[in-house]
């Protein structure tokens, strides 16, 4: 017979722990849902649309009664329990029903806090929590005129906007001199005030709560200074607090909230607890992204695997009070050792402050135009370094040079129509509807679906902007280290420590020892964990060329039709007749198609039957060609200019120098593409300074450059450092590639990485400690030395043919 | 219908967690070994735009297209949800350490 699970409580955190436990196994255990409330499982944060009158409820549903029928889970709605005997493990409801369970999952969320008044019973006064409360409160905006709202923080404004729009006359009072004060610091609640004010909404700052009046129903407020204001309607939304009623009576360990362990376990072993009822770490969550974490982490538990800690979440508020967007995040007030960035301009009604220390991000705060705001949040979650954008932090990541998307980041503005992920053709109005039919909350559900965002990533930012625009209030980006893939919970870095600190010498170990959720990992992890391999011991000859994207395999790229392209090295640029004779003697041997000049300075054949490659690479090999790895994570090309030798600009041997680093460097396994340019003079003709790695010659010498990329985001380089000498240029280089190699994340190009580091680290490596980049330029060299064999001269001689040829031809 | 039993070679001609084509007169044939040596085919294209299924990476029970990554089950030939489509299964029985291909695909998939 099969384990009984019983949950108590029917919402988002009860229900999605459900749902990740019927995902990883459906048959662990018979399900029974205990639901207080007469409803399926609904968006509670969706409640204030609802009650503004943009949603209705079954909008805002997320499981309905069907759900539970279909998923074999009994649930009993509008049944409220009352008690848990532990020592019989059964669970007693208030019309007497009793559930047995092997395991028990305590979800009962938040109760809202009641202020101690007199008068907080009469009829009129409630709270603003559940389906129940928005009902009471459309009611009431039909039969009278006068709402105080007790609260002024993000529940008691969306209440307040709310009941206006239901057409009363709304008094929002607060104890406090300011608005929002834990979101929200003093000129942006001043600016919020002041709008507010605009719309109609009316508010008494300072005011203390005496008492409530009136006979049956409330009449007036009573405030501790005497004075006195009419209402119908009273909503109390001073706050939450973790409902811990039923824990507590049954003797579980509660301090603020239910206390939990990181697998989301009570102190009685066979109890569980997620949601709003929890205290973790000491910290008790209201938001959404919290609580989808825990909910993911508690189903492994409940499924007996095991894998997977949660440790806490780290939270952004990102929020819309009638139609103004509000962001922030961590410490946004600072002190002594902070400084402070702020942009304000009132009569647009823009503000934005960022508190940084030590040249990090501590925390920000944002109101009115938050396109910013998980940007921020990124830099923010990963400590990135911001000295070397710092002038132009505040004006936003479209102002760093990105010149694919600038101003088109407005999506609040864009029509259904515009569309999003150029790579797979996905619009705004396609990523609306997949959240909004599909109930999904997170953005790997969102690529699963539409695949928005899911290729180059590059939209990334602009897909998590949609998502909280259309979830609302409580969309929270991943969290602080992201999984490499669904197949487990480890990051990049913690499998590349682990395979530095423990020596593991193949993908299986890795995966065995790091307990891998699947068999054999996934297009994801494979070719990440086969390069940390083959980067960490490359004198073992590590590579498993199953776990290769075939571009890398076929040494050859593939082509959308299932055909190849074959693209030789020309060291530097340069080539010669022989060269050139022998490329167009293969392109017409082998009907090549299309004969094309690559960005990169190489002639690209296009066209190419995979039968055919060795073939043809034998030709080309006989020419004295090799190959470019024009298809690999690996160095691509290095362009050039003429230089000296011709030009009248010239300062130095640029195609020369060129040469020397594609010869020391190519072969080389790298986290992605990598490449390189140097330009004999600063007019820079060879475009250095968008290249991985550029050298601009000078008269003095060489300047060094870094970190630029010429392709999805337009990035131009950071200036290293300048040198004198040729061998100083490819020390650099190689100690700069190993530094790449040894530190970025697989399929992470320069860029990217630049920035996530800072420049200061690769300084520091490169510049402030000689010892350093020697010691990174030797790891390089040695390397090397393993990995310049020419892949095409193998494999023309007969190496890996069943990789190109069929295995049996029929017919 | 009638089974069309070709023998198209041995277990240890398939890399594991890889595969080779068999060249078929009605369109290309892929040949999957698994981890634990299972062998399975599928109709080298995937639903998706006809990528290669072939050249792609290996996992599990199934086979990720080299094209745009949607994952096709190699015991179905069915493709991964949210993704929607199939690519025809062909039968493979072992003899010993033979492999016999039918050119008879399975029912149930329009893509043959």
């Amino acid at each position: 017979m099969k384990d009984k699970l019983v949950v108590i409580g029917n919402g988002m955190a009860g229900i999605r722990t459900v749902e990740e436990l019927l995902k990883i196994d459906p048959l662990a255990y018979d399900i029974t849902v205990f639901g207080a409330e007469p409803y399926g499982n609904y968006n509670r944060i969706m409640l204030s649309p609802v009650l503004a009158g943009d949603k209705t409820i079954d909008e805002i549903m997320l499981n309905d009664e069907q759900w539970y029928v279909d998923n074999g889970v009994k649930l009993h709605k509008g049944v409220e329990v009352t008690s848990i005997d532990r020592v019989n493990r059964k669970v007693i409801a208030a019309d007497g029903t009793e559930e047995p369970y092997d395991r028990l999952l305590i979800a009962t969320g938040s109760d809202p806090f009641i202020i101690p008044v007199p008068g907080n019973d009469l009829e009129g006064v409630i709270a603003f929590r559940d389906i129940k409360d928005v009902d009471t409160m459309m009611a009431a905006a039909k039969k009278h005129k006068h709402a105080v709202v007790i609260g002024g923080g993000l529940l008691g404004l969306e209440a307040a906007n709310g009941l206006m729009e239901q057409g009363m006359s709304v008094t929002v009072v607060h104890l406090m001199d300011k608005l929002m004060e834990r979101q929200m610091d003093g000129p942006a609640a001043a600016m919020l005030k002041e709008s507010l004010e605009e719309r109609g909404l009316h508010f008494l700052m300072e005011a203390q709560t005496e008492s409530i009046i009136g006979k049956d129903r409330v009449e007036k407020v009573r405030f501790k200074d005497g004075s006195e204001i009419y209402a119908d309607l009273v909503v109390m939304a001073v706050g939450i607090k973790p409902n811990i009623k039923l824990a507590k009576e049954a003797g579980i360990h509660c301090e603020r909230g239910i206390v939990v362990n990181d697998t989301l376990q009570t102190y009685d072993p066979t109890i569980y607890s997620v949601g709003e009822c929890v205290q973790h770490r000491g910290v008790a969550y209201g938001l959404v992204a919290p609580l989808f974490e825990m909910a993911k982490v508690c189903a492994n538990h409940l499924a007996r695997m095991g894998i997977g800690r949660y440790e806490g979440t780290m939270t952004s508020t990102k929020l819309k009070v009638t139609g103004i967007d509000l962001f922030s995040a961590g410490d946004f007030i600072g002190d002594a050792s902070t400084d402070e960035l702020v942009f304000q301009d009132k009569a647009r009604g823009v503000y934005r402050k960022i508190i940084v220390k030590d040249n990090k991000i501590q925390g920000a705060v944002m109101y009115g135009d938050t396109i910013d705001g998980t940007w921020y949040f990124d830099l923010m979650r990963d400590e990135t370094d911001i000295s070397e954008f710092r002038e132009n932090l505040l004006f936003g990541q479209a102002h760093l040079g990105d010149s694919g998307h600038g101003d088109d980041n407005r999506v609040a503005a864009m029509s259904d129509n515009t569309e999003i992920c150029g790579c797979n053709g996905v619009t705004k109005g396609e990523i609306v509807k997949a959240i909004t039919v599909n109930k999904i909350f997170t953005l790997d559900e969102v690529r699963a679906h539409t695949k928005a965002s899911s290729s180059c990533g590059s939209c990334t930012g602009l897909v998590e902007s949609i998502m909280s625009h259309t979830l609302g209030g409580d969309y929270s980006t991943a969290p602080h280290l992201k999984p490499m893939c669904g197949c487990t919970d480890k990051s990049h870095d913690d499998v590349r420590a682990a395979i530095g600190a423990q020596g593991y010498k193949s993908i299986h170990t890795v995966m065995e020892a790091m307990a891998w959720k699947t068999p054999d990992g996934c297009s994801k992890c494979r070719p990440a964990i086969n390069y940390y391999l083959v980067c960490k011991f490359p004198e073992l000859n590590l590579d498993d060329s199953q776990s290769r994207f075939i571009n890398e395999r076929a040494h050859a790229n593939i082509q959308g039709d299932g055909t190849y392209s074959v693209i030789p090295r020309m060291w530097g640029g340069m080539t010669t007749p022989q060269e050139l004779r022998a490329v167009a003697d293969a392109a017409e041997k082998y009907n090549v198609d299309t004969v094309h000049v690559t960005g990169g300075q190489r002639i690209g054949l296009y066209g190419l039957k995979k039968e055919e490659l060795p073939a043809i690479w034998d030709d080309l090999n006989k020419a004295g060609m090799v190959s470019g790895h024009a298809y690999g994570k690996a160095l691509r090309t290095v362009k050039t200019c003429v230089g000296k030798e011709w030009c009248r600009f010239g300062t130095q041997d640029s195609t020369g120098l060129g040469i020397k680093l594609e010869k020391m460097s190519w072969g080389s396994w790298m986290p992605h593409k990598f490449k390189m340019a140097a330009s004999g003079c600063p007019r820079n003709c060879a475009e250095a300074t968008i290249k991985d790695y550029g050298v601009v010659c000078v008269d003095s010498g060489y300047e060094i450059h870094v970190g630029g990329n010429g392709g999805i985001k337009v990035r131009a380089t950071d200036l290293l450092c300048n040198v004198k000498t040729e061998e100083e240029v490819l020390e650099y280089s190689a100690a700069y590639i190993q530094l790449y190699r040894e530190e970025a994340h697989y399929l992470e190009r320069t860029a990217p990485w630049i920035e996530r580091m800072g420049l200061a680290h690769i300084k520091e490596a490169l510049i402030d400690n000689p010892e350093k980049r020697k010691e990174l330029a030797e790891r390089f060299n040695f390397s090397q030395t393993f990995m310049q064999d020419d892949p095409w001269e193998e494999r023309a001689k007969g190496g890996e043919a069943h990789e190109f040829t069929p295995l049996k031809v029929i017919g | 219908m009638m089974s069309n039993w070709v023998e198209v070679g041995t277990l240890n001609d398939i890399p594991k967690l890889g595969a080779r084509v068999v060249k078929a007169p009605e369109g290309d044939i892929a040949v999957f070994r698994t981890a634990d040596d299972k062998v399975f085919a599928l109709r080298d294209k995937c639903p998706h735009k006809g990528g290669q299924l072939s050249q792609g990476i290996v996992m599990g029970y199934r086979v990720a297209c080299p094209l745009h990554d949607w994952k096709i089950g190699l015991d179905n030939g069915i493709a991964l949800a949210p993704d929607e489509g199939c690519a025809a299964s062909f039968p493979i029985k072992m003899e010993g350490n033979k492999i016999m291909l039918s050119l008879v695909p399975e029912d149930g998939c329009p893509n043959k």
